[in-house]
C-alpha cells in the first residue's frame, strides 16, 4: 500500500505524523487504489456512510427537544413540529432519513449479493455488514416507539411480545424488557436510551466494515483479483469521490420529494394517533422495511417457530460465504445463479408485500411459499449450483476482457446510461 | 434492459393487486385542493372561513389542544390580523391561576393561551357523547387514512342506512367512516352558519373551508415546507449537472467510461 513510504512535506507534518500517523490515514483514503471498472450500484456505501451520518445528526436535534415519557412524548414531538425553528424539517429528514437508510441497504446488500462481494477474501467484512443491518434494524424499530402514537405503542406490543415465545422464561423476559406488566413509560425511557446508543456502536461497526474493505480493497463488477495499484486501479480521490458525489446528489434529490412533498406516505396514520392501550388498531403493520420478515414470521402456524423463522432468515445471510459453493464471485459469469439472483429478489418483495395485508387466505399461502423459497435459494440452490452450473469464461483483467470487451455485460452496463 | 424487466414486473406486481383492493372500497368524494402539488398554498380566506366554522360548529365537541391563538397570525396560516388574533382571543374565557390569594380565576384569552377544551376531561366528553369520544382535531387531517379526502367525505357522507341495516340510538350511517357508523350525527346544513365574508354557507363549502383549516393546523408549516422543498431540489439538480460534468471531465483522463 502506498501509505508505507508516504512521508509528510513539511516538518510539523513529519514529527506529527511519526506520533500519530493521521497523515498518512488521509494519505491511504486518498490513494487507495479502486478499480476503475465500478459502476454505479459502488456508490451506495458512500450513501449509507451519509444517511447514518444525517441520522445521527437530526437525531441529536430532535433529542434536544424531545421529551422521554409517557405522557409527554406524542406532545413533545408535536411541539417540534409546530414551535422549534424548522423542527418539522429536522423530523421529517429523521423519519424519511430510515426509510432512506433502508433503500439504501437493500441496494447495497443486493449489489453485493449479485457481484459475489461477500466471498473469499471479504467474509468479516460482509459479516460485519450483517451486523451493522441487524442493528439498523433495533434502532428504526425503536425510533418507531419514540413519537408514542398508536403504531408505536402497538407495534412494540407485538414485537417484544415475541419474546414471551421462549419456551420457560419467555414471560420474564418479556416482563423484563417491558420494565412492568405492559409496553408502557419504562419501556420508552429504555428504547429511547438503545435508540440513542445504537448509532454510535453502528458508527464503530462502520469504520471497522471500511477497514475490513481496505485490507483485501473493492470486489469489482467482473469479480476478478486485480493487481493494486495497476491500470486496473484508479486512485480514490478524485475518481472514486466524485462519482460518489454525482451519485449521492442524486439520492438526495429523491430523499428531498420525500421529506418536502409526501413526508408521511411512508408512515402510517394511526402513528399521529396519542399512543391508547385501551384501543387496539385494526392492523397493525411495521414500517415497510421490516414487511419481509414479518410475511416470514406470520407465514409459521407456531409462535416459537415462526420467530425461529424470521431470526433465521436474518442470521443465514452471516452463513452465505460458506453456503455459496461457486468460485466464481461476478454472476455476469454466472448464467444460472444470475436468474436464481432475480427470482430472489422478486420473492423478497412478495413477501413484503403479503407482509403488509392481513395473513389470512391467498395471502397466508403466497407468504409460505415465499418463505419457503427464501429459505430454499440458500440452503439448496445455491449450494448445488457451485457445482452443477457452467460458467462463463472470466477474463485476464479489467483492461483486457477475455472476449473483446463483451465481458462487462452486467445490469450495470444498461442502467450506466440511464445514470 | 434486465433491471427494467424488473422494474416492470414489480411495477405491475404491486399496482394490480392495489387496483382491486381499492375497487373493492367506496371511493372517496375529490375536490380541489389548493394546497396539493409542489407549490400548493392554503387559501387564505378559505382557512378564515374554516376557523368560523370549526369555531361555530366544532368546538362545542372537538378539542384542538396544540393550537394556541397565535397561531391565527402566523405567515403561511389564516394570517389574520394581529387585532383580529387578539380580539379572537379576548372572546373565549380560560382558566389561570392560582393567584396571589392561591384562586384560579378567569380571565379573556390571550395570544399565547392554547384553544381551551370543551370538556373538563376524556369521561366528561364520553359522557356526552354517547360513549364516544370526540377525537381531538389537531393532527386529524394526518391520523386518517385518506388525509383531507376522507374528512370532506365523512362530513358529506350521511345517508339513510341501506336497507336490512338497523343503526342503534344515537348511532349514524356514513357512507365513507370505516364500518359505517359513526356516532357524531350530521351537522353541516346549508346555511348553518353565515360566513363574514359573504361566502354562501352551502353543506360542500363548509366542508371544504373547515378541512382546509384541518389540513394547516395539522402541518402549520405546510407552505414553507413545499416552498423550500422547490428551492432545495432546483439547487440539487443545477448541482448534480455541474457534479456530474465535473466527473465526466476528471475521468475523461482514464480510457475506461463512466
Amino acid at each position: 500500500m502506498s501509505d508505507h513510504n508516504y512521508t509528510p512535506k513539511s516538518k510539523f507534518g513529519k514529527w506529527f505524523n511519526d506520533r500519530l500517523p493521521l497523515l498518512s490515514l488521509a494519505n491511504h483514503l486518498t490513494d487507495y487504489p479502486t478499480p476503475k471498472n465500478l459502476n454505479y450500484w459502488w456508490t451506495f456505501g458512500g450513501i449509507l456512510t451519509f444517511c447514518l451520518i444525517t441520522q445521527i445528526v437530526t437525531g441529536l436535534t430532535l433529542a434536544m427537544h424531545y421529551i422521554a415519557h409517557a405522557d409527554m412524548a406524542f406532545d413533545s414531538v408535536e411541539h417540534i413540529m409546530r414551535d422549534v425553528n424548522y423542527g418539522w424539517l429536522i423530523r421529517y429528514i429523521h423519519s424519511n432519513g430510515a426509510s432512506m437508510f433502508f433503500l439504501a441497504v437493500y441496494i447495497h446488500i443486493f449489489r453485493s449479493l449479485f457481484y459475489g462481494s461477500y466471498k473469499a477474501p471479504r467474509e468479516i467484512i460482509w459479516i460485519l455488514g450483517i451486523i451493522i443491518y441487524l442493528l439498523m434494524m433495533a434502532a428504526a424499530f425503536m425510533g418507531y416507539v419514540l413519537p408514542w402514537g398508536q403504531m408505536s405503542f402497538w407495534g412494540a406490543t407485538v414485537i417484544t411480545n415475541l419474546f414471551s415465545a421462549i419456551p420457560l422464561v419467555g414471560e420474564g423476559i418479556v416482563t423484563w424488557l417491558w420494565g412492568g406488566y405492559s409496553v408502557d413509560n419504562p419501556t420508552l425511557t429504555r428504547f429511547f436510551t438503545l435508540h440513542y446508543l445504537i448509532p454510535f456502536l453502528i458508527l464503530g461497526l462502520v469504520v471497522l466494515h471500511i477497514w475490513a474493505l481496505h485490507v483485501p480493497g473493492n470486489n469489482n463488477p467482473v469479480g476478478i483479483d486485480i493487481k493494486k495499484p495497476s491500470k486496473d486501479t484508479v486512485p480514490f480521490h478524485p475518481y472514486i469521490v466524485i462519482k460518489d458525489t454525482f451519485a449521492l446528489l442524486m439520492f438526495m434529490i429523491i430523499f428531498a420529494f420525500f421529506v418536502f412533498y409526501s413526508p408521511n406516505v411512508l408512515g402510517h396514520a394511526d402513528n399521529y394517533i396519542e399512543a391508547n392501550p385501551m384501543v387496539t388498531p385494526a392492523h397493525i403493520v411495521p414500517e415497510w422495511y421490516l414487511l419481509p420478515f414479518y410475511a416470514i414470521l406470520r407465514s409459521v402456524p407456531d409462535k416459537l417457530l415462526g420467530v425461529i423463522a424470521m431470526l433465521s432468515a436474518i442470521l443465514i445471510l452471516a452463513a452465505l460465504p460458506w453456503l455459496d459453493t461457486s468460485k466464481i464471485r461476478s454472476a455476469v459469469f454466472r448464467p444460472l445463479y444470475r436468474q436464481f439472483y432475480w427470482i430472489l429478489v422478486l420473492d423478497v418483495l412478495v413477501l413484503g408485500y403479503v407482509g403488509a395485508m392481513p395473513a389470512e387466505g391467498l395471502y397466508l399461502l403466497i407468504a409460505r411459499v415465499a418463505t419457503a423459497y427464501y429459505f430454499a435459494h440458500f440452503l439448496i440452490i445455491l449450494p448445488l449450483l457451485g457445482f452443477k452450473e457452467k460458467t462463463l469464461p472470466l477474463p485476464f483483467s479489467i483492461s483486457d476482457p477475455v472476449l473483446g470487451g463483451s465481458a462487462n455485460l452486467s445490469m450495470a452496463k444498461s442502467d450506466k446510461k440511464e445514470g | 434492459m434486465r433491471a427494467f424487466k424488473i422494474l416492470l414486473i414489480t411495477f405491475i406486481f404491486f399496482t394490480v393487486p392495489l387496483q382491486i383492493n381499492s375497487a373493492e372500497k367506496v371511493e372517496l368524494l375529490k375536490t380541489d385542493w389548493s394546497f396539493k402539488g409542489p407549490l400548493g398554498k392554503f387559501d387564505r380566506s378559505s382557512l378564515q372561513r374554516g376557523y368560523q366554522v370549526y369555531t361555530e360548529v366544532c368546538a362545542a365537541c372537538h378539542s384542538m389542544k396544540y393550537l394556541s391563538y397565535r397561531n391565527l397570525m402566523e405567515k403561511g396560516g389564516p394570517e389574520f390580523s394581529e387585532a383580529q388574533a387578539k380580539s379572537i382571543a379576548a372572546s373565549f374565557e380560560v382558566t389561570d391561576g392560582p393567584n396571589a390569594d392561591g384562586e384560579m380565576f378567569s380571565r379573556p384569552a390571550r395570544l399565547s393561551d392554547k384553544f381551551p377544551m370543551p370538556y373538563p376531561n376524556e369521561k366528561a366528553a364520553q359522557a356526552a357523547n354517547g360513549g364516544a369520544y370526540p377525537p381531538d382535531m389537531s393532527v386529524l387531517a394526518k391520523a386518517r387514512k385518506g388525509g383531507v379526502d376522507y374528512l370532506y367525505s365523512v362530513l358529506l357522507g350521511y345517508t339513510e342506512p341501506p336497507a336490512g341495516i338497523t343503526l342503534d340510538e344515537g348511532v349514524y350511517y356514513n357512507k365513507f367512516m370505516y364500518g359505517n357508523k359513526i356516532k357524531m350525527p350530521k351537522v353541516l346544513e346549508d346555511d348553518l352558519i353565515e360566513y363574514g365574508d359573504g361566502t354562501l354557507a352551502t353543506e360542500e363549502q363548509m366542508a371544504k373551508d373547515v378541512v382546509t383549516f384541518l389540513m394547516w393546523s395539522a402541518e402549520p408549516h405546510l407552505e414553507a415546507r413545499h416552498k423550500m422543498g422547490f428551492r432545495a431540489i432546483i439547487y440539487l439538480t443545477i448541482l448534480t449537472i455541474l457534479v456530474y460534468f465535473s466527473m465526466k471531465k476528471i475521468w475523461s483522463r482514464v480510457e475506461s467510461e463512466v
